[in-house]
């Protein structure tokens, strides 16, 4: 573990000094970046110029699920979002390059291709939260301030796992990319909205099956001191780190299965 | 086949299960033996040729060799190490260069790509000083340490990535392809580094190639591998012989003659003008055949030609293939 986060932090800082080579270029993607990925708040803003509140939460609410989810998924993509370029690392044979290296191949695939303009997306969606934080009323506890970090914290973790066991996938199903982007773009897209917008059953999926809902949608809704989604009991607000922990166990496992066939066949 | 050898094989398998779509949504399954009870030693020091054509298997043994690949059965070590289970302890012993994979970065300095190798590997500081100054020296890297790796030549790219590859002092180098799409110079070059390295530090160096020259000039022997299996493992003068390969006395007389009468079994292959071409068998010496042409012709020039062990090679296919 620390042997791969060791690998993890030198090749992070390679890809970093190689987009501080081209200083405009990083500048312009980072700003495109949060250009691009503000667009979806202003569709939100754009449906709240005709309606006063949506799936029963006003604006300001939606802002706060918004942010919670758009800074949640912002670290994660920051962090190994270019994972869902294994698929192409397998196709052209360039992941062997990395096998032959003293250090765990999750951890130099994690770093591959490390984005520093994905910032873009993380200071968009903080700055969406922070609108919310000063705008949304909230009855705070000790209890409701200290469990905003541990959401957002857990949310990303949550949605490495993602990533991870998308990567993972791309090992059997080496052009499986856009799927992943499915539940990891799409994921946080979801997560943007109220889950009173969406039909049960999508909730019980993303609650019991791709356990996304546990990235805001429960912790926050008791943070504002709304209905659970589902009926579920109020506990489960405070259980996305245990969720964090289980789906990283799995993303694990996937990880280890994948690798493990790559290796026996080839590519 | 037990011990002594550093690297060593004994009856190592790769079946791939191959699927084929034969139709909508239906799959054909089919398992393809890449390997097929490979077995070999090479000594530590050695330096080996590992030749074959396309999909025979050269591959899939270095994938094996480095650890990429689980091997399917058989036994594997290498420097006492099962590649497969101890793959990251392993990677600390060996090097491998992979002719048309860089792995250095494209976007930065060559020595950046060095640096990095430094603190991965946890090369000590002396050691990776003195081994990247030698490096440097002998493969004339010195102007190109600042320069962004996408600003190289192939050639130039390929000596950094040797360099690279050499740094953590490997007591194995692996070079799939060293020389591929390099021209003449850098060839050179490449070849009188991996001689030098082989004989001053002992590295054991096993490459495959499809440059047959590499392996003249640098390898005593050399290891043939078609369809999985080893065809043929011994010195690159024995290859000749196996291939029964002849080599040719290219000779230029005054004027334009009818064929020479060369004595048997030597014979003209080829007339044109004042020049011939006169094959004879490779392991006869060419000397009693110039002195009887140049007592009876009017000889301006000759040369010898060295088989070429493309053709060796693929003359001994055809032969296995019939037999």
């Amino acid at each position: 573990m620390a042997e791969g986060l060791r690998a993890y932090g030198l090749i992070v800082a390679m890809w970093i000094r190689s987009t501080m080579a081209y200083r405009a270029s990083f500048v312009m993607t980072t700003v495109g970046n949060f250009a691009a990925t503000s667009l979806d708040f202003v569709a939100i803003l754009l449906m709240f110029s005709r309606v006063e509140a949506l799936g029963g939460y006003a604006l300001p609410e939606i802002a706060f699920l918004y942010g919670l989810s758009s800074v949640a998924f912002g670290l994660a993509d920051l962090a190994i979002g270019s994972m869902d370029r294994l698929g192409r690392r397998v196709r052209d044979g360039t992941l062997d390059t990395l096998l032959v290296r003293p250090a765990p191949v999750l951890a130099q695939v994690a770093a591959d291709r490390f984005g520093l303009r994905r910032l873009g997306r993380v200071t968009q969606g903080a700055l969406v939260l922070g609108y919310a934080l000063t705008t949304v009323d909230i009855d705070w506890t000790p209890l409701k301030v200290l469990l905003m970090p541990v959401m957002l914290l857990s949310g990303a973790v949550i949605f490495c796992a993602v990533f991870v066991g998308g990567a993972a996938f791309q090992f059997v199903a080496q052009d499986a990319s856009e799927v992943q982007n499915a539940f990891t773009y799409g994921g946080t897209t979801l997560l943007q909205y109220p889950p009173t917008v969406f039909g049960k059953e999508l909730v019980r999926g993303v609650t019991f099956v791709l356990p996304l809902a546990f990235v805001n949608w429960l912790p926050a809704s008791y943070v504002l001191g709304r209905p659970y989604p589902l009926d579920l009991p109020t506990w489960v607000a405070f259980s996305p780190p245990l969720v964090a922990v289980g789906c990283c166990a799995l993303a694990g496992m996937a990880w280890r299965a994948g690798l493990k066939s790559y290796r026996s066949t080839g590519s | 086949m037990t011990g002594g050898g550093f690297i060593e094989l004994d009856r190592v398998e790769k079946v791939f299960d191959v699927r084929k779509k034969t139709g909508f949504l239906r799959w054909e399954r089919r398992q393809v033996r890449a390997v097929d009870s490979l077995s070999f030693s090479v000594a530590r020091g050695e330096m080996v040729g590992y030749i074959g054509p396309n999909g025979a298997g050269k591959s899939t043994t270095i994938k094996m060799l480095t650890g990429i690949l689980t091997p399917s059965g058989g036994r594997l070590r290498v420097a006492g190490i099962d590649p497969s289970r101890e793959r990251t302890r392993l990677a600390h012993r060996i090097g491998v260069v992979f002719g048309q994979r860089t792995t250095l970065w494209w976007d930065l300095p060559l020595i950046d790509s060095y640096k990095l190798m430094h603190r991965m590997y946890r090369i000590p500081d002396a050691r990776y000083r003195s081994n990247l100054e030698q490096c440097v020296e002998l493969l004339q890297l010195d102007a190109l340490l600042d320069v962004p790796v996408r600003q190289l030549s192939l050639g130039q790219r390929m000596r950094g990535d040797i360099a690279a590859a050499l740094l953590h002092d490997p007591e194995v180098l692996y070079l799939d392809e060293p020389t591929i799409g390099l021209d003449v110079i850098s060839k050179a070059r490449v070849r009188e580094f991996l001689r030098e390295l082989n004989t001053e530090r002992g590295t054991t160096v096993l490459l495959t190639t499809h440059d047959l020259q590499d392996i003249e000039q640098l390898c005593s022997r050399v290891m043939v591998i078609d369809h999985g299996r080893l065809m043929y493992d011994g010195p690159l003068a024995g290859l000749h012989e196996a291939g029964e390969s002849e080599r040719t006395l290219v000779v230029d007389l005054e004027r334009e003659l009818p064929p020479i009468d060369a004595p048997a079994p030597a014979r003209v292959v080829r007339v044109e003008g004042p020049r011939q071409w006169l094959a004879f068998p490779a392991a006869q010496s060419a000397a009693p055949l110039v002195a009887r042409i140049a007592a009876e012709y009017p000889l301006v020039d000759l040369s010898v030609r060295e088989p070429d062990i493309e053709a060796v090679i693929a003359r001994m296919y055809a032969d296995r293939a019939t037999a």
